[in-house]
């Protein structure tokens, strides 16, 4: 029998660096940091305030330690909080003053930014570092008065609006990692869809961690009014580096009646070599908030990357009749920890969500799903669909379901289904005898296995989601 | 078409097969009887390729010693396996599969893959030729199919993939008559001079539908008995235990 070539494991495609110069803030988690940021932000005056009323209260909080993956003290005084291309210094005016370094990075990324080339149906953000690059079709969008800029860009353009939903749904003393963004957030996307439109196309964000020691700390913020649909996808990948990298990111979504928000994630942060060494600290704060009747926040996410994975995308269903669902693909492999899942929080009435976990485990990994479902007092007739499954490669990793469940309205039902299997030799002798060798049949059998989710996609990601869920199982059975 | 002489194989240190032979000329079809546990289908399982088999003896496929050759180049190379019990692969599409299936091959034997246009075309035609319902092929791999259609749609693939080889592992067990129809005419009607037939089989049954060239008796490991279609007849009246 012909072994599996273990060599021949495709690398992480997108782990080069670019050699570019930076701008840094001093090193160290200081009140002089932050207000570098803020300064070199151009920002107004109550947004420093805000951010150092969250570094007031950073003072005296501490790292959660609840949560299943462990991990090495992080220095924080040792990090850099902003790291931005010497060229972005002055916002370029239009794509041609972009520094054609970064244009070409992104291109190597598979993101073009050119007009010619972009991708048709798609407008994109992207963000290098600490700061945004360039953002298409803003003006096809702009004639529709919808808003889509980086956040530091609508910091100064759109106080109002930022003002008022700014920490809304993630208040500045939430935890330490939330707390920690507040402070020392740097860019990120700001989508604001007025009432009664939907959104012409997919709006998405490219987060690209560059420089080393240094955290990424993005900031999100998406408004849907009423009656208005907009669907949101964001990417992110790293260079491989022997050392571990921070990101640390908020996002806040509030949909307001009848309003609709898509959020997608495909995250394939750099996860470490096969060893364990380097990768991302994904430790991440998503929440939605559904805060108008009828409305509905739907999170898909597809995590392959990052050394630790640390998400809860939630939903607050405070509107009557609003609904919640979180879609989730968590892949682990070699010494990859991934502790995800959601929280589902029922206020109002006739409130419904729907929560399909899907953990795949291979190598040395080990991935948990946590989710808390919890009906309020004043739920009534609300409903909550759970479904677990893990599945497991090789006997050296490991699963965990671990779900919280409230109910405090008699009228309200909540469902759970959970399942572990392994991934089954007859399957892959099957694959095999049709001609498909054993990579490929992993990825078909797995493909399967994360169908229910992978179909939430948008269209233009479902393909390429398909295939990094393959590339990141590569050599795990054989 | 397949040459195997004094073929052994051992699993979980207990021998199997115990040099067994059988000579496969291209056109011909080979029906293979034995009772339970004789092996008949740990010899399916070895010329495919299956891993966790200890082999030893001759196994040449055109010529060619398949022993360092693994189960998706045999299967690329035209051996083709229908399975006793075909596997469920929930969430993937049959036609997909079939498709990535085919085109696997294709590739292999230096053909044009097929578009998905050409490929349903295709697929169509096969399967009114077998008399299977069409919606069987947007349904998910073998999930939820009936012991009959799990049967058919090897056969269906079988036809696809136009393998040189063909094993059918106890394809007739547990069919009723319709489905037995069905599989004896996909084979009857895949029968020219290049492709060749192996049918493992526990009863006389599929062979009133399927006329072999050759019977052979399996038992304890060994071919025990060769003949012609007169052995199967024989075999059903008196029993394994008469021969072995």
């Amino acid at each position: 029998m012909k072994n599996q070539n273990i060599d021949s494991i495709q690398e992480y495609k997108y782990g080069f660096s670019t050699d570019i110069e930076n701008i840094k803030a001093p090193k160290g988690l200081t009140k002089k940091t932050i207000e570098f940021i803020s300064e070199i932000k151009k920002e107004p005056k109550w947004m420093l305030e805000w951010r150092l009323k969250a570094f007031d209260r950073l003072k005296v909080s501490k790292e959660p330690n609840w949560q299943k993956p462990k991990f090495p003290k992080i220095d924080y005084q040792d990090l850099y909080y902003y790291s931005a291309p010497k060229s972005m210094k002055e916002k370029p005016k239009s794509l041609d003053d972009v520094d054609p370094k970064l244009i070409e990075t992104y291109k190597k990324l598979g993101i073009p930014l050119n007009e010619q080339k972009r991708l048709s149906g798609v407008a994109v953000d992207a963000v290098f570092d600490s700061v945004s690059v360039a953002t298409t079709f803003k003006d096809e969008l702009t004639k529709k008065g919808i808003i889509f800029c980086p956040i530091s860009e609508a910091i100064q353009k759109h106080p109002d609006l930022v003002k008022k939903y700014l920490g809304s749904v993630i208040p500045i003393n939430d935890h330490y990692f939330a707390t920690l963004n507040s402070a020392v957030f740097t860019d990120g996307s700001f989508v604001y869809i007025p009432p009664n439109t939907r959104c012409p196309m997919e709006l998405s964000t490219y987060f690209r961690i560059n420089a080393s020691e240094t955290g990424q700390f993005e900031r999100t913020l998406i408004i849907a009014d009423k009656g208005s649909y907009v669907s949101y996808l964001e990417g992110c990948t790293a260079p491989m580096r022997d050392e571990n990298q921070l990101h640390a990111a908020n996002v806040e979504l509030i949909a307001l009646d009848d309003a609709e928000i898509k959020y997608s994630t495909v995250q394939n942060w750099y996860p470490g070599d096969k060893e364990g060494k380097g990768g991302i600290y994904n430790f991440v704060t998503k929440r939605g908030a559904c805060r108008g009747k009828n409305s509905k926040i739907s999170w898909t996410q597809v995590e392959t990357g990052s050394a630790i994975t640390w998400k809860y995308p939630s939903c607050i269903l405070q509107g009557d009749n609003s609904v919640g669902e979180f879609y989730s693909i968590a892949i682990t492999n070699n010494y990859q920890k991934a502790d995800t899942g959601t929280k589902m929080i029922h206020l109002g009435k006739n409130t419904k969500s729907k929560i399909i976990s899907k953990g795949i485990s291979a190598g040395k990994a080990d991935n948990t799903y946590r989710g808390l479902v919890d009906i309020g007092r004043k739920a009534s007739n609300s409903r909550n669909y759970t479904q677990c499954d893990s599945l497991l490669m090789g006997n050296k990793c490991g699963a965990h379901t671990v779900p919280y469940i409230k109910n405090k309205n008699s009228s309200s039902t909540i469902e759970h289904e959970a399942t572990t299997s392994k991934i089954n030799e007859d399957q892959l002798f099957y694959c095999n005898q049709r001609g498909l060798d054993q990579e490929e049949a992993v990825s078909l059998i797995v493909n399967g296995f994360c169908k229910d989710v992978l179909q939430q996609l948008p269209m233009e990601f479902a393909v390429e989601a398909q295939k990094l869920v393959g590339i990141s199982l590569e050599g795990s059975v054989g | 078409m397949l040459e195997v002489k004094n073929l052994k194989a051992t699993i979980n240190s207990k021998e199997i097969l115990k040099g067994l032979d059988i000579f496969i000329k291209p056109g011909e079809l080979h029906a293979i009887m034995g009772p339970n546990g004789s092996g008949k289908s740990t010899l399916a399982n070895v010329l495919s390729g299956k891993t966790g088999y200890e082999i030893s003896g001759l196994l040449k496929y055109k010529g060619e010693n398949l022993e360092e050759i693994p189960i998706d180049e045999r299967a690329q190379k035209g051996i083709f396996l229908a399975f006793q019990y075909p596997t469920e692969i929930p969430g993937v599409n049959t036609s997909n599969f079939l498709k990535t299936s085919l085109n696997k091959v294709r590739k292999a034997r230096g053909e044009k893959e097929l578009d998905t246009l050409s490929f349903l075309k295709k697929i169509k035609v096969i399967s009114k030729e077998l008399g299977i319902d069409e919606r069987m092929l947007s349904r998910q791999l073998n999930v939820g199919f009936s012991g009959g259609e799990k049967k058919k749609n090897e056969i269906l693939q079988m036809k696809i993939l136009e393998p040189n080889l063909i094993i059918l592992d106890e394809t007739d067990s547990g069919l009723d008559i319709d489905a037995l129809k069905t599989v004896a005419n996909g084979v009857n009607s895949s029968r020219d001079k290049k492709k060749s037939f192996l049918i493992i089989t526990h009863y006389q049954r599929l062979l009133n539908y399927i006329k072999p060239d050759f019977v052979h008796v399996l038992a304890n490991g060994k071919i025990v008995k060769s003949g012609s279609m007169e052995l199967a007849e024989q075999l059903e009246k008196t029993g394994y235990r008469e021969i072995s």
